[in-house]
């Protein structure tokens, strides 16, 4: 399975993903390219309903159908397509080389198997684990995670955990088989802030040590800022933005990327030194329904739109090295 | 709270019900129309006032309303539940003669309407817009609005009359000889048409809830967890789903064991199946008072048990509802 191969470990090239919906098609996805190298952190941030959480089952082989298809361009892991991987071989990846944990932790986990279970099924699913040996590896992931008194709370069901103690199972079922990439959807959102700090150290903790790639998926610029190397921007089913995590944040060329950044607000006083003047990008993600037209769909919510924006989509054009933006009037200068 | 807690507690509360139950139906019983004598009266011909008194008087029916009821409670306290006019035997021998012939019947229709109901449901959830999800549905009004006699009767005509291939009536064949196990299959051979008949109704509403639980559960986060461990279709729907999806069948199940004699009269009078249905529909038309509290004690006794054994299925399901677990 693991052939060398060239090139990064995750390469999305030209993905597209339509939805059916009453009024016809609509690309959920619209020509993706985002590329991961191995152990490497990459941040994916934009506002709830931009397609970050379709990216994600996108990748896990996992978009609803129906209504959703792939309508084109590939999703190449460790130079293979997943387009065009049969079920059983998805099946063989999900869970072992690329895991995924959810925004949930509340409603992720099935309330009628311990959490020993949940872990120790994964084991034996992927890895030639007998129920013992699974048990008994799943106690040590508990371990791992730092829930205290793992072989006691191996025999605990996900009613008898806090959200916090959920999530980390989460992540232990996640890192259970040592997976190459592991995706993270907004996975401290439904938490509070003294756990939600805990989990990203755990997680930055369990990088290092195994060397797994995290996709983060956030709406949240100060998150990337903390835990990821690169960002990917993403607008209403597009990319819009990317590069290095330094770059984005003291030169976005990007008004939406500007807008992100501007809301948040230590960040703001870190990169700026005009006195905080917080703000809320006004007006709404575009619906489904919009998705896909040949045009900057940011337009109606840009304070530099021209007359240009609105009869022609603005294609990504690098600024040298790796940070580009798709934009027809790129901002210079620092947040 | 342990099972024993659970197990008096439940069981101090079934029986104050049960007393209520009893008195409530005494007094129904004891205001109706018509009772013993005029049965006997009937039987007889016709009877004078003279004679009418005197039975009465035999049977204990002249005495106060609250005397008669402190004397039937005395007794069923004893596990006496009186003496059936009609038949000439005691009740609770009567009861326990045609009990195992009511249980086969509710039991295996039951057994059966729950497994296929599921399993039909299942099939219909994971494909919502197939053919066979529409199926379950028009066989679901179907099988609910059709009347269980109708059914029953036009499954005689089917099979007994048109295609003679199934017996008509009774659990048993007289003339067969063999040993235990030639008999056995010609119990079953009589039974096949009543439980298909009395599972048709319970079929069409397991199928129904276990569709709409399942396309519940299909949808959770849980689900799609499973989903992303790389399990198999199979694992993610029977293992994961199908588990949390049976809450409501079970739920449904104890409420249909509970109408277990009045599902079974209807059925049990189509096909003269010698069970406790029929023998509650001749005691009524014959006004056989003990006979018929009987009956109907037993029925609650049905009830309060189906009840606690449905609460102990449920908990061993769902540990969220599990006896004992904090949360
Ligand atoms: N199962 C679905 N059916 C129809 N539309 C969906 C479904 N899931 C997501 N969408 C739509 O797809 C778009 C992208 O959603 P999503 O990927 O969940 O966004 P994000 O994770 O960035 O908040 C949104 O417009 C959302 O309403
Ligand atoms: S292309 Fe135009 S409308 Fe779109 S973000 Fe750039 S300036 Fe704004
Ligand atoms: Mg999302």
């Amino acid at each position: 399975m693991s052939e060398p191969h060239s090139g990064p470990l995750l390469s999305l090239r030209d993905l597209t993903v339509e939805f059916a919906t009453r009024d016809g098609t609509v690309p959920v996805l619209d020509r993706l390219s985002i590329d991961l190298d191995a152990g490497a952190t990459l941040g994916l941030v934009g506002e709830s309903g931009c397609g970050k959480s379709m990216t994600a089952l996108a990748i896990m082989g996992l978009v609803p159908s129906p209504p959703g298809r792939f309508a084109g361009g590939s999703i190449l892991f460790a130079d293979e397509d997943l387009t065009r991987a049969s079920d059983a071989h998805l099946r063989d990846i999900r869970g072992n080389s690329i895991s995924m944990i959810f925004q949930e932790p509340m409603t992720s986990l099935n309330p009628v198997y311990t959490i020993g279970e949940q872990i120790a099924e994964v084991l034996r699913r992927h890895q030639d684990l007998g129920r013992r040996a699974a048990w008994e590896r799943a106690v040590e992931l508990l371990d791992s995670v730092s829930i205290p008194l793992p072989g006691r709370r191996a025999h605990d069901y996900p009613h008898q955990l806090s959200g916090g103690m959920r999530q980390r199972v989460m992540i232990a079922i996640a890192l259970a088989c040592r997976p190459r990439i592991l995706i993270a959807d907004e996975p401290t959102t439904a938490l509070d802030v003294t756990v939600q700090a805990q989990i990203f150290d755990l997680l930055q903790a369990l990088r290092e040590e195994t060397g797994t790639a995290i996709i983060l998926i956030t709406h949240d610029m100060g998150v990337v800022a903390e835990m990821t190397e690169r960002v990917v921007v993403m607008y209403a089913g597009r990319m819009v933005e990317e590069g290095p995590v330094r770059d984005i944040l003291s030169e976005p060329h990007h008004p939406y990327t500007r807008g992100l950044i501007a809301s948040v607000p230590h960040l703001h006083a870190e990169v700026s030194d005009e006195p905080e003047d917080l703000l809320e990008i006004p007006g709404i993600v575009p619906s489904l329904a919009e998705f896909g037209q040949e045009r900057c769909l940011f337009a109606p919510r840009c304070p530099r739109v021209s007359d240009r924006c609105r009869s022609e989509q603005p294609l990504l054009r690098g600024s040298g090295g790796w940070h580009k933006a798709a934009c027809w009037h790129p901002e210079a200068g620092p947040a | 709270m342990s099972v024993l807690t659970l197990l008096v507690r439940r069981g101090g509360n079934g029986l104050a019900l049960l007393l209520a139950v009893l008195v409530l139906n005494f007094t129904l019983i004891h205001n109706a129309p018509g009772d013993v004598a005029d049965t006997i009266a009937g039987d007889m011909g016709g009877a004078d006032a003279e004679v009418m008194a005197q039975i009465r008087r035999d049977y204990g029916l002249d005495r106060p309303f609250h005397e008669q009821l402190l004397a039937y409670v005395g007794k069923l306290a004893r596990g006496d539940l009186g003496y059936s006019f009609f038949f000439n035997q005691p009740v609770t021998e009567l009861l326990l003669e045609r009990l195992p012939a009511t249980l086969l019947l509710v039991l295996s229709a039951q057994v059966l309407a729950i497994m296929l109901g599921t399993v039909l449901g299942v099939i219909a959830a994971r494909h919502p817009n197939g053919l066979l999800s529409h199926g379950v549905t028009i066989f679901a009004l179907l099988g609910f609005s059709a009347p269980v006699f109708w059914t029953g009767i036009m499954l005689i005509i089917l099979f007994c009359s048109i295609f003679p291939v199934f017996p008509v009536a009774g659990m048993i064949d007289v003339t067969v000889e063999g040993g235990w196990f030639v008999k056995t299959l010609d119990v079953l051979y009589h039974l096949f048409l009543p439980m298909v008949t009395l599972a048709s109704i319970f079929l069409a509403l397991y199928s129904r809830l276990a569709r709409a639980s399942m396309l519940d559960v299909l949808g959770t986060d849980y689900v799609r967890t499973a989903q992303a461990k790389g399990l198999s279709e199979f694992q993610v729907v029977y293992k994961h789903a199908l588990r949390n999806a049976l809450g409501p069948v079970v739920t449904l199940a104890g409420l249909q064991f509970s109408g277990i004699v009045s599902g079974a009269v209807l059925v049990e009078t189509v096909f003269s199946w010698p069970g406790l249905g029929t023998l509650a529909f001749q005691s009524i038309t014959a006004r056989d008072a003990p006979m018929v509290l009987g009956i109907l004690f037993f029925s609650s006794l049905v009830v309060i048990v189906a009840n606690l054994v449905t609460d102990l299925v449920y908990s061993l399901i769902d540990p969220r509802i599990r006896i004992g677990h904090r949360g």
